[in-house]
């Protein structure tokens, strides 16, 4: 059956990384990605199950990946080749255990948590990041009887999304759907759980100006997270969330899912300065206050250098886009004693009155109530990944948000 | 010879294309037949003796004052506050009205032996005028004699420790001002009357207050119940700003009001077109029309702007009058009557103007997109006594390049305003609620109000209120020429030709509609019966 692979090869690499300086998603048909007839991986051992994709989206990690401009250090943390997609609706093609323990029929729609910690690994006893529920901050992610991979969509012996015949997944990675959620809904529930992980991470107070930094899908799932777990008391509430936006579609998206305002983000520091009250030193700009935290959601150095831009002194910049080797002045960091936090993936959140809940849990609570589902513009049977890739590297600027591969038949997309 | 009065042209096929402004151009257009121009009067007879007028005017004041000389005494605290750069447009040729009161008034002072003089620029929130608009508003000699021993200042509305409060009205309107004016033994004003709004208790009440009292009248409600601001008795801004100047002379203070008009004779010679009717031009006035029209297309936006703020206007007195505030300003608004009405006939369908390079905001500096609004729909749409030009929902077609584009030290709310505010909502009472105060304190604007040539960060609130009538009377506005998208930003509908900004209005207005185009400048007002 039909999946597209990624092998380790150093000249395809190259060849996608030329291609795409022409545009992200440009090296599609000469990178490392391949079009191949592929049986789903067998079961690595007991606790294992099979799911059959039924939507799968193309993330901006992967992007970066076929690019070639991957940061290197994830090198040690994939094993090839591997088959990519990691936001991924499947179906259960037999009856498994799910992660709460519950036993699910087959035919059941289930969201894959891709991350591979030590229970999926094997390892007992698991590492303490693991133990804690924080499968994100796993210390084994290279070790166990899998070989190395961060998550589903990098590891040779799991496979992933982006393939007809399936993958393998440990009953701790499995997420049933509840019903009110759409197809489409259900596939950015990945996404989401990592903004609802980044937004738990920050240390947002009631009230504060937050700045997000990025209307791709990590920002507008960020948004949509702080909106909404703000409104339920589970965050606390911005008094300002105000999102920076390249692209009109963006912006209209980022004010639906809860934005106080969205705009184009060369005018994001205008509004935080008036948001903030803050005065302005020398002709860059500079913001003698600012926001109290910034969600950069694009995690470049330009992205990075404006949100140490925005952040107030004392205030907390939270990376939730990918970032890689980057060139930035941390002369302000340094001044202002900004604290700059990672927020990778997902694991147990403290919300509300500090009961401890899964992030996809809240996700897909998010999902539900504010329609993420809208966020997929765009969908390509596997055959026309090299157009589908392109459009993903170019989503934005073609007014669209998130592109999934389609891997139901004609009957299942009807439905 | 006495001068023509304001005329109203009837289109015909045998008229010439109108001469439209454009921001820093002009195009010509050709008007649908039957459609009506209105011309200003030509322009009044200078006074032939200004100086002397002046001091006339000083020794014989009109209403309950005394001469100026009679008012003066040694030890007493004199305050001259005068009109900002908003003041006049364009920019007269020196000397400026201003610097020939001023000298008079400081000649009589010395004589009298005052010697706590002190000038005041009336600035209200505008921005503070640079060193070189101050010397060219009172010349060389006022400003070195005052200005480097700090007896030269601006009005600084966001100072607490040099604004003093009155009192209220009987309407609840606080009256807070500049404080050594207000103190003074002896306030001397010394005004430019461009407009029928201007002077009055206006340029106390408003020119030197701070925005705690100006809110009371710089709001919507206020601007929609002004029909027109130009037409006093018909005008809450007029009556807003007389309540307080009544309560400013309650207060004790003691105000000596001097007021002058202008003619109309507001361009340079080498654009003597401009001050003419397109069937009045002669060979020369063709030509040059076509040389400027032509080498402007061509000029980048900054240069001609550089060349449009350059001209210095040659309009000259036509009267000054001093004494009594109110019954100086009786005799002013007649004399800018006298000057600038045109009788005119019933309204029409649709309004069409072409808005020049400047407006009172932008004088060198740029006419961003909420000024070209303002300009149009604040002051040409209010240019009129009765009722305006088009009909309760008729369409105003203005032309103008509309650029996407703002003077950061200028305007920098502005910005703001138009990313901020006009995204959410272009209604001015709903802004007012939302998001004024906001603006008004926001202490980067009064830092840049206070210490830079920065307008107060609420002024483009109260340029979007200034429309608040005519967004309440029009059922369309329509924009010829402009950036399509800070058009809609607007609020407005942008439009590539005239014509096809006409085939739009008929949506609105029907399939024969009534035309009217406001020539002007020249400035004119409208007495629509």
């Amino acid at each position: 059956m039909k999946a597209l692979v990624v092998e380790r090869s150093v000249p395809r690499f190259a060849a996608a990384r030329v291609a795409s300086a022409f545009g992200s998603g440009r090296g599609a048909g000469i990178g490392p990605l391949r079009l191949t007839d592929r049986d789903a991986p067998p079961l690595p051992g007991p606790g294992w199950h099979r799911v059959r994709p039924v939507l799968s989206g193309i993330c901006g990690s992967d992007l970066a990946t076929l690019d070639g401009r991957s940061s290197r250090y994830f090198e040690d943390l994939v094993s090839f080749p591997f088959v990519p997609g990691h936001e991924v609706l499947g179906v259960l093609d037999e009856p498994a255990a799910g992660a709460g323990g519950e036993t699910l029929a087959a035919g059941t729609r289930v969201v894959i948590e891709p991350v591979l910690g030590c229970a999926a690994r094997g390892i007992e006893p698991p590492c303490a990041a693991c133990a804690a529920g924080q499968v994100g901050g796993c210390r084994h992610t290279a070790f166990g009887h899998l070989r190395p991979g961060l998550q589903t969509g990098y590891c040779a012996d799991t496979g992933g999304g982006w393939s007809e015949a399936g993958l393998v997944a440990h009953h701790s990675q499995i997420h049933p759907v509840p019903g009110e959620l759409s197809d489409a809904d259900a596939v950015t529930v990945e996404p989401v759980a990592c903004a609802v992980h980044a937004a738990m991470a920050a240390a947002v107070r009631e009230g504060d100006v937050v700045a997000v930094l990025g209307a791709g899908t990590v920002g507008l799932a960020t948004t949509a997270a702080l909106a909404h777990l703000g409104a339920t008391g589970r965050l606390a509430r911005p008094g300002a969330l105000l999102v920076g936006a390249r692209y009109p579609v963006q912006r209209q998206l980022a004010e639906e899912l809860g934005a106080t305002s969205a705009l184009p983000a060369d005018q994001l520091g205008r509004a935080v300065r008036r948001a903030t009250g803050s005065l302005v030193v020398g002709r860059a700009g500079r913001l003698t206050g600012g926001a109290d935290v910034v969600f950069d959601c694009a995690g470049n150095a330009a992205s990075l250098e404006q949100s140490l831009s925005l952040v107030r002194p004392r205030g907390q910049v939270v990376l939730v886009g990918m970032p890689g080797r980057v060139h930035v002045d941390l002369a302000p960091l340094w001044h202002r004693e900004v604290t700059l936090t990672g927020a990778y993936a997902y694991g147990t959140e403290q919300a509300g009155r500090r009961r401890a809940v899964r992030s996809f849990e809240l996700a897909m609570e998010v999902a539900a109530a504010l329609g993420t589902g809208r966020l997929v513009s765009a969908t390509y049977p596997l055959d026309r990944f090299e157009e589908a890739i392109a459009h993903a590297g170019a989503a934005g600027r073609r007014g669209g948000v998130k592109v999934a591969f389609d891997l139901r038949d004609a009957k299942g997309r009807a439905r | 010879m006495s001068p023509r009065p304001g005329f109203v042209l009837e289109v015909d096929r045998s008229t010439p294309p109108t001469m439209f402004w454009n921001g820093e151009g002009f195009v010509l257009e050709r008007l649908p037949e039957g459609s009506r121009v209105i011309y200003a009067p030509e322009p009044l007879e200078p006074l032939a003796d200004p100086v002397g007028a002046i001091r006339h005017a000083l020794v014989h004041p009109l209403g309950d004052s005394e001469p100026l000389p009679a008012l003066l005494r040694p030890g007493m605290r004199l305050t001259i506050c005068f009109d900002d750069v908003s003041l006049p447009l364009p920019p007269m040729r020196a000397p400026d009205v201003r610097q020939l009161v001023i000298e008079q008034v400081l000649d009589m002072a010395a004589q009298a032996g005052v010697d706590d003089v002190v000038l005041v620029a009336a600035l209200a929130l505008h921005r503070r005028m640079t060193e070189a608009e101050l010397r060219h508003a009172l010349g060389d000699r006022i400003y070195e004699a005052f200005a480097p021993h700090g007896l030269l200042t601006q009005h600084d509305a966001e100072d607490p420790e040099n604004l003093v409060f009155l009192g209220h009205t009987d309407k609840g309107e606080e009256v807070e001002l500049n404080k050594r004016a207000a103190t003074s033994d002896l306030l001397v004003y010394v005004n430019i009357n461009l407009v029928a709004m201007d002077g009055g208790h206006k340029s106390v009440a408003t020119g030197l207050a701070s925005y705690r009292s100006l809110r009371h009248h710089h709001n919507p409600r206020t601007m929609q119940h002004s029909r027109s601001f130009m037409d006093a008795p018909s005008s809450e801004l007029h009556s807003s700003n007389w309540r307080m100047g009544r309560l400013i002379a309650e207060a004790g203070v003691k105000v000596f009001q001097i007021e002058t008009t202008l003619n109309t004779d507001t361009f340079p010679s080498q654009f003597a077109f401009l001050q003419k009717r397109e069937w009045e031009w002669n060979l020369r006035d063709r030509a040059t029309f076509a040389a400027t029209a032509g080498a402007l297309e061509r000029t980048p936006a900054r240069v001609a702007r550089q060349i449009f703020h350059a001209i210095r206007s040659p309009h000259a007195m036509a009267s000054v009058q001093a004494g009594e505030v109110e019954a100086v300003h009786e005799v002013t608004t007649a004399n800018v009557w006298r000057q600038q009405g045109v009788e005119v006939q019933g309204q029409s369908d649709i309004v069409t103007m072409g808005l020049p390079y400047i407006c009172p905001y932008n004088v060198n500096s740029i006419m961003n997109p909420i000024l070209v609004a303002c300009l149009g729909l604040g002051y040409f749409f209010n240019m009129y006594r009765g009722k305006p030009l088009v009909r309760e929902g008729g369409v105003a077609v203005l032309r103008h390049p509309t650029p996407w584009a703002f003077h950061p030290g200028h305007h920098p709310s502005y910005i703001d305003f138009f990313e901020q505010v006009l995204t959410e909502t272009t209604d001015p009472v709903d802004m007012h609620k939302r998001f004024e105060e906001s603006f008004a304190t926001d202490p980067w604007y009064v830092h840049l109000y206070r210490t830079g040539h920065a307008y107060h960060g609420v002024h483009p609130f109260y340029m979007w209120y200034w429309c608040a009538h005519a967004l309440q009377h029009l059922g369309r506005v329509i924009v010829v020429g402009g950036d399509p998208r800070a058009v809609r930003r607007l609020g407005f509908s942008p439009a590539s030709t005239l014509d096809d900004a006409l085939e739009m209005a008929t949506d609105v207005v029907g399939r024969s509609p009534t035309l009217t185009h406001l020539h002007a400048p020249p400035l004119l007002m409208a007495d629509v019966r």
